[in-house]
């Protein structure tokens, strides 16, 4: 057979095409996979610093109304105080600092104060500090999603690893991971989390890791892997003692590269699901760790530290905060779960 | 049965010392040193040398690690390295506040999930379980601590129905006064997730063959979802329960924490932030035990629920 009867041959779609194609058609998957990739954008563009870089700024006043609510009269604008009248009685013959007065002027004049305007309303309203919500809000987007991305991924390496080993050699190999595994169930999930939380507050490692994302990142990378690993276990044992497998075998290729380039490509569908099903779920825990006070420090901001702040503001009238949060989040959260389904749908060869 | 029982005890014992190991391992090599914990930001090398010899950290590796499962089987942990209160004790205080919360969640919640996934199995495909679909989509992408936050300031802030928060001494008055407003809250939010699955649960069932069976001959749509149809998906839907079970014994630490209940939860998160390094293992060791044993007891259920179970 020559290159040009080759060419005549009808093509037949690849795994990922066909999969592509029947995404497309899918129209609530579409507008979802639109949307998670604008958060993308948005997160992309908060980590290069070209939106809410200057988010810790106090642009407004404390608790500023958004501006379609309009300012709010609390009450302390209009209580006047009093100027007293009459000629100020001259203390200084009294007043042991009286001497000193005029050089504390001085002092404190050679340090320049900025009055900034600060705005009584802001688009979506201001934090206690008068922070401007929408850019915590932004802000907030880029470290939750990062928190589960990165998570996610982290999850998914070791349950994808640990399940290839355990479900491609069996034995020996798979009966140590089993043990493993079933260490790690058997720990109530939040326990784990706890556990882990408390070693690397105080622990050796704390100085490594950082106070950044960090911790949140290892905590549930390392408790949420579990899951994949026994999905990804099962696949490879279905798929080890299959034909191309063997023919694989036949024509020497390592069980590395059996493991890794013949059989992986086969159950990518499931990793690829089980890894956006993580993102969801590790970013709604980082929203109950940060509560906690165990997810990410306070020097920063995401969505879980936003609904933890409202919780006192909620009191005192101060809506806008927790509504953006949720907002933000329950979008993000609903489109990337839709992309889940609708990926699911695309992949899953038993639909066809 | 006997064999079975005696052999899934036995498979017990590694996964319990693995569960052992990892703890006392993971805090003796990756946490703080205990002294320096303990003794303080001033304390002189003799004070610290003196704790070491206390806690036995001078000793090797392994008469420490035989120690720590010595204090596991004899039930003798010493006590909090903060407020010198015995483990035990706080055991015994601290689970019955977890227990008045966790217990009628549970019942609660499985009872409407049932009586909700039923409904919305019943009129599948329509409209109105379409939408029921949609409304529990959206209500589970918000964040439980939203649903708790709203939820304190409406019911208990500002309708004033129930106290915002807090806790007595007795368990009557916590049942009816204090539980309440957090029972509901816990509820309302498992109610979407819950009903979802036990929905597809019973769809599940509904397409086998004995319902086509019950159809042909002439058995009546209602008859058909009640006595066949819902009894076969009790099955899942214990499973489900049972994976739940260990959880009421943990607690629900967001709940607890937001509503000061003194329970085993909130316990654990003190300690975290403590560093109080023996409540959290003791916490972890026995909880772990405690799961693999309900893990059991619900196996061993199952023959009772699905004769077709055979335990090997």
């Amino acid at each position: 057979m020559n290159a040009a009867v080759l060419e005549e041959l009808p093509r037949s779609p690849g795994v990922w095409a066909q999969a592509w194609k029947r995404l497309r058609a899918d129209r609530v998957g579409m507008v979802s996979l639109t949307i998670t990739f604008l958060f993308i954008v948005l997160v992309v563009m908060a980590q290069l610093g070209l939106v809410a870089a200057d988010w810790q700024r106090e642009v407004g006043t404390p608790h500023a109304p958004p501006h379609f609510v309009g300012k709010i009269a609390d009450g302390s604008e209009t209580a006047v105080v009093e100027v007293p009248s009459g000629p100020n009685a001259d203390l200084s013959a009294i007043d042991p600092l009286a001497p000193r007065y005029k050089e504390w002027d001085e002092r404190a004049a050679q340090f320049k104060t900025a009055d900034s305007a600060k705005s009584e309303t802001l688009p979506l309203g201001g934090d206690r500090l008068g922070r401007d919500v929408l850019a915590k809000a932004i802000k907030g987007a880029q470290v939750s999603i990062a928190v589960g991305l990165i998570a996610a991924l982290f999850a998914t390496v070791i349950g994808t690893v640990l399940g290839a080993i355990g479900g491609y050699f069996g034995g020996k190999v798979s009966d140590f991971l089993e043990w493993i595994y079933n260490v790690f169930t058997a720990i109530p999930y939040i326990l784990l989390i706890f556990s882990l939380a408390a070693v690397l507050k105080s622990g050796p490692l704390a100085g490594a890791v950082g106070n950044g994302i960090w911790t949140v990142v290892i905590i549930l990378s390392l408790v949420g892997w579990t899951g994949i690993y026994r999905l990804v276990r099962a696949e490879y044992m279905k798929h080890r003692s299959r034909e191309y497998v063997r023919a694989a075998e036949a024509i020497g290729a390592s069980h590395i590269s059996r493991m890794f380039t013949h059989i992986l490509p086969n159950i990518s569908h499931v990793v690829l699901v089980q890894l956006s099903l993580h993102v969801v779920s590790f970013i709604k825990t980082e929203v109950i760790l940060s509560f906690l006070g165990l997810g990410v420090p306070v020097d920063m901001v995401s969505w879980g530290t936003m609904i933890s702040e409202a919780q006192n503001e909620l009191v005192l009238g101060k809506w806008w905060q927790l509504a953006t949060a949720t907002a933000f989040m329950a979008t993000f959260v609903t489109a990337f779960a839709m992309v889940t389904d609708a990926l699911r749908d695309a992949l899953d060869p038993k639909l066809r | 049965m006997i064999s079975y029982l005696i052999r899934r005890v036995l498979q017990m014992i590694p996964t319990l010392l693995g569960v052992i190991l990892l703890v006392f391992f993971l805090f003796k090599y990756f946490g703080g040193d205990p002294s320096e914990l303990l003794a303080g930001m001033s304390a002189t090398p003799q004070q610290i040398a003196s704790i070491r010899g206390q806690l036995g950290l001078d000793r090797p590796v392994t008469e420490q690690l035989w120690i720590f499962i010595r204090q596991i089987a004899t039930f003798d942990w010493g006590s909090s390295w903060a407020t010198k209160e015995s483990i035990s004790n706080l055991f015994e205080t601290r689970l019955p506040a977890t227990l008045t919360i966790m217990v009628p969640i549970l019942i609660l919640e499985v009872a409407l999930a049932i009586v909700a996934g039923v409904a919305v199995a019943y009129v599948r495909g329509s409209l109105t379980d379409r939408l029921v679909m949609v409304i529990t989509t959206v209500a589970l992408s918000i964040s439980f601590l939203v649903y708790v936050v709203v939820g304190q300031y409406i019911f208990g802030f500002w309708l004033g129905w129930f106290p915002v928060q807090g806790w007595s001494s007795s368990l009557w008055t916590n049942l009816v006064v204090y539980a309440p407003l957090p029972v509901f809250l816990a509820v309302l939010v498992s109610l979407a997730p819950h009903t979802r699955l036990y929905r597809s649960f019973i769809l599940d069932e509904i397409n086998q063959d004995y319902v086509r069976t019950a159809r042909a001959k002439g058995v009546g749509e209602n008859t058909i979802l009640f006595k066949h149809v819902l009894r076969n998906a009790m099955i899942p839907i214990l499973t489900n329960v049972a994976t739940q079970l260990p959880g009421i014994f943990v607690g629900s630490f967001l709940i607890e924490v937001f509503f000061s209940i003194p329970g085993v939860g909130r316990e654990i998160l003190l300690a975290v932030n403590r560093s109080d390094y023996p409540v959290i293992q003791a916490f972890t060791v026995y909880l772990a035990s405690l799961t693999m044993v309900i893990n059991l007891v619900t196996d061993i259920l199952y023959k009772f629920v699905d004769p077709r179970v055979v335990l090997k």
